[in-house]
């Protein structure tokens, strides 16, 4: 039998219209702009000023704390501008603008195609490189690579999974990266073992991407200990704590983290980024993102550099369809709408998306019946029908009794949910006032 | 037949009675004191628990008003004065004397004065818009029109203005009880000095971007030209963060950076309509 998470979860259709689109680089032109928060944590410090000459590769802003990544340019040219722009939800924040000259990389980036096997270098020296390239999640939520491989004392990592459930709809940038880069993937992927020390790697990949199974099963002996796992189609399954409990059947308590029961989860796009950066040199500094959506003529999977402007990038492949209703950074089910097609892609942007009129707008909501389906689908255990009523009242204690903050925003709720009520935009505000209020707490 | 109910009868006269008295005795055991003055206070203040004194209800203020010997540290804003004097007169106290307030929407971005540029369908609360993103125009800072304060007024004081979709208040039913203040997420609604004859001057504008990119965003944005500051000849106005502010309790109503302000952010509320000095000319004449 497959193996899978137990609690709720969907089946929403994937769409993976992208899947057999080869990945195509883009030439960066025009200007780039790079926010200098791309991650969870302290923003990035800028350390160079308007007209300084940069190259592809170069530090631009360094990091300000253990939990924030340092940003590097992702062009050659001349720097615009450091001043605040609104990003794709509208909220002006610090970016660098970067004029683009040519395309001179750093003479220490290894651009040649040729793949790396050794890895000579130690653990405390991985962590060190990774920390220098600015990894960050490529899961979706940016948190700093670094920061998961130093393990806390008194904790120990005794496995390391690695995500290639990509179980969103529409998204197919993890499954190119597994088909086309699959021996990088797997060098990547043992450069992390060997960081956190431990015996054993899965990596879960969904049986919808069978050729990949098959690609990475097929490379599997030449790299030891790692193990591929077929896992069931059902999202979230790309959930950290869903895809522990689906591989090693562990089940992450309330309020900690995946480490607490000895597992370190990360994605394959960050695995692949993790090989770039110890055996190339080369920092994060272009993402792998997909173009897709049922109106969309031409599908696309593209590397593009980080900072390019969404709309030059649409722009290239023959602007918006008709009957655009919604453009989404990202998935379906997590992405986020976006308010601002002028703003940039950042580290972890994983697609564009774009919603026909007719599937883009909410049905208009009505009163709960209670029917329960958002109880028997949420994959943390949790009742969205009791947090949205607790949450419209602003009763966060009650919502912390109620595990408001294990909330990881799959949107399973909202998608089974018949009244279509706004479930997860009310259990989120009430997440994050309950989060505030515990951090206060310390 | 007539026996059984007679019985009946006295048994439960007699059980009604000793349980009377054991239910006396208890009260009289367990009674707790109340300073009688606490249901006077209660009965002067308006009832309406809208929590505008910081107070659980009006029953807490009266409670708090008769412990407290000093009553210059609470105000019923509902009440206003008049209430705080007959408060005093019961209490003996010195009664504090504020100056009546009223809530002012500072945005006046309406849908011609600040394009929408996209359009937002989620659940309708300002709250969650705000926790969402940037707003439905290119002004993150402005009113988001989902009505939040209209929500939280105990009063009915605020409605939204389906023509501008800003929400508007009702003077007479206003009392500066500061719930919309506390429900408006992006903190546009300030409670300010009333006035006399309900004159008041305030800027309608909280944008803190500077001056082009407001007026990019919206016409009647205040773009921080610091004229207005210049002008004023009471020092009443700041200029700070990019975004003037005129302090009320310096303003002397003379009206002077109404006339400068070139986007015509600072607004002018219940003066008789300007004369034009060509007009005095010929009159003068």
């Amino acid at each position: 039998m497959l193996k899978t998470f137990k609690l709720g979860g969907i089946h929403p259709a994937d769409n993976k219209m992208a899947a057999l689109m080869p990945i195509e680089d883009i030439a960066p032109e025009g200007k780039v702009q790079i926010f200098v928060s791309q991650h969870l944590g302290a923003p990035a410090e800028p350390i160079v000023a308007k007209g300084d000459t940069v190259k592809v590769g170069q530090l631009i802003a360094k990091s300000t704390g253990f939990v924030s990544a340092n940003i590097h340019s992702s062009v050659s040219g001349t720097i615009a501008s450091i001043d605040s722009i609104p990003d794709h939800l509208g909220i002006r924040r610090t970016a660098i603008t970067i004029t683009v000259e040519g395309d001179e990389w750093l003479k220490t980036i290894d651009r040649s195609k040729e793949i790396k096997h050794n890895i000579t270098i130690t653990p405390q020296e991985i962590i060190a490189k990774i920390t220098e390239a600015g990894i960050v999640g490529l899961g979706g939520a940016a948190f700093p690579t670094h920061v998961k491989l130093s393990v806390p004392q008194g904790k120990k990592a005794e496995t390391l999974l690695i995500n290639g459930a990509e179980c969103e709809p529409y998204l197919t940038s993890d499954y190119r990266v597994m088909m086309e880069y699959s021996e990088e993937l797997l060098i990547g992927v043992l450069i992390l073992k060997k960081a956190l020390n431990v015996p054993k790697v899965y990596i879960g990949i969904e049986v919808n991407k069978q050729d990949a199974i098959n690609k990475l099963k097929g490379l599997q002996s030449k790299h030891q200990g790692i193990e591929i796992v077929p896992l069931k189609m059902k999202y979230p399954q790309g959930g950290e704590k869903q895809l522990i409990k689906a591989i090693i059947n562990r089940e992450v308590p309330s309020g900690s983290l995946p480490i607490d029961v000895g597992a370190i989860v990360h994605n394959v796009g960050t695995a692949y980024a993790v090989y770039e950066a110890v055996q190339k040199n080369k920092p994060l500094i272009e993402n792998i993102l997909t173009i897709t959506g049922k109106n969309v003529k031409e599908q696309k999977n593209l590397n593009v550099r980080v900072g390019t402007p969404l709309s030059s990038v649409l722009q290239k492949y023959g602007g918006l369809p008709k009957n655009t209703g919604k453009i989404i950074l990202g998935g379906p089910m997590m992405g986020k709408a976006i308010s601002n097609l002028d703003a940039p892609t950042q580290k972890s942007t994983s697609a564009i998306l774009i919603m026909p009129q007719l599937e883009a707008s909410r049905p208009k909501p009505s009163t709960c019946i209670r029917c329960s389906r958002c109880v028997s689908v949420c994959p943390m255990g949790l009742e969205p029908y009791l947090l949205i009523r607790l949450a419209e009242r602003k009763m966060y204690d009650d919502l912390e009794k109620n595990l408001a903050h294990d909330c990881i925003e799959c949107g399973c709720c909202i998608y089974s949910c018949p009244a279509n009520l706004s479930l997860l935009d009310y259990i989120r505000l009430g997440k994050t006032e309950v989060l505030k209020i515990r951090r206060s707490r310390k | 037949m007539g026996s059984t109910i007679l019985v009946t009868v006295i048994m439960l006269v007699a059980l009604g009675v000793v349980l009377a008295i054991i239910l006396y005795l208890v009260a009289q055991k367990f009674k707790v004191y109340e300073d009688p003055r606490i249901d006077e206070v209660e009965a002067i203040l308006p009832g309406a628990n809208c929590g505008g004194c910081g107070f659980a209800g009006c029953r807490a203020l009266a409670e708090a008003l008769v412990k407290s010997n000093d009553m210059t540290s609470l105000y019923c804003p509902v009440g206003g004065n008049a209430t705080m004097r007959a408060t005093a007169k019961i209490l003996g106290g010195e009664a504090q004397t504020k100056d009546p307030m009223i809530a002012a929407v500072r945005c006046n971005g309406t849908c011609e004065n600040r394009p929408r540029t996209n359009q937002f369908e989620g659940a309708v609360s300002c709250a969650v818009m705000a926790a969402t993103y940037g707003g439905e125009t290119a002004c993150t800072y402005g009113c988001l029109g989902r009505g939040d304060c209209v929500v939280s007024c105990p009063f009915d004081a605020i409605h939204m203005n389906p023509a501008t979709d800003l929400p508007e208040v009702d003077e007479e039913k206003c009392t500066a009880c500061g719930n919309c203040v506390k429900a408006c997420p992006k903190i546009i609604i300030e409670l300010r000095k009333k006035g006399p004859k309900g004159k008041r001057i305030f800027v309608s504008c909280i944008n803190k971007d500077k001056g082009g990119i407001a007026k990019k965003a919206c016409d009647v944005a205040c773009i921080s030209c610091s004229k207005c500051f210049k002008t004023c000849p009471y020092e009443a106005i700041t200029v700070a963060n990019n975004l003037a502010y005129i302090d009320f309790t310096k303003c002397k109503l003379c009206r002077k950076c109404v006339e400068v302000c070139p986007t015509g952010s600072i607004h002018e509320i219940h003066f008789p309509p300007r004369v034009k000095k060509e007009e005095i000319g010929i009159t003068e004449n």
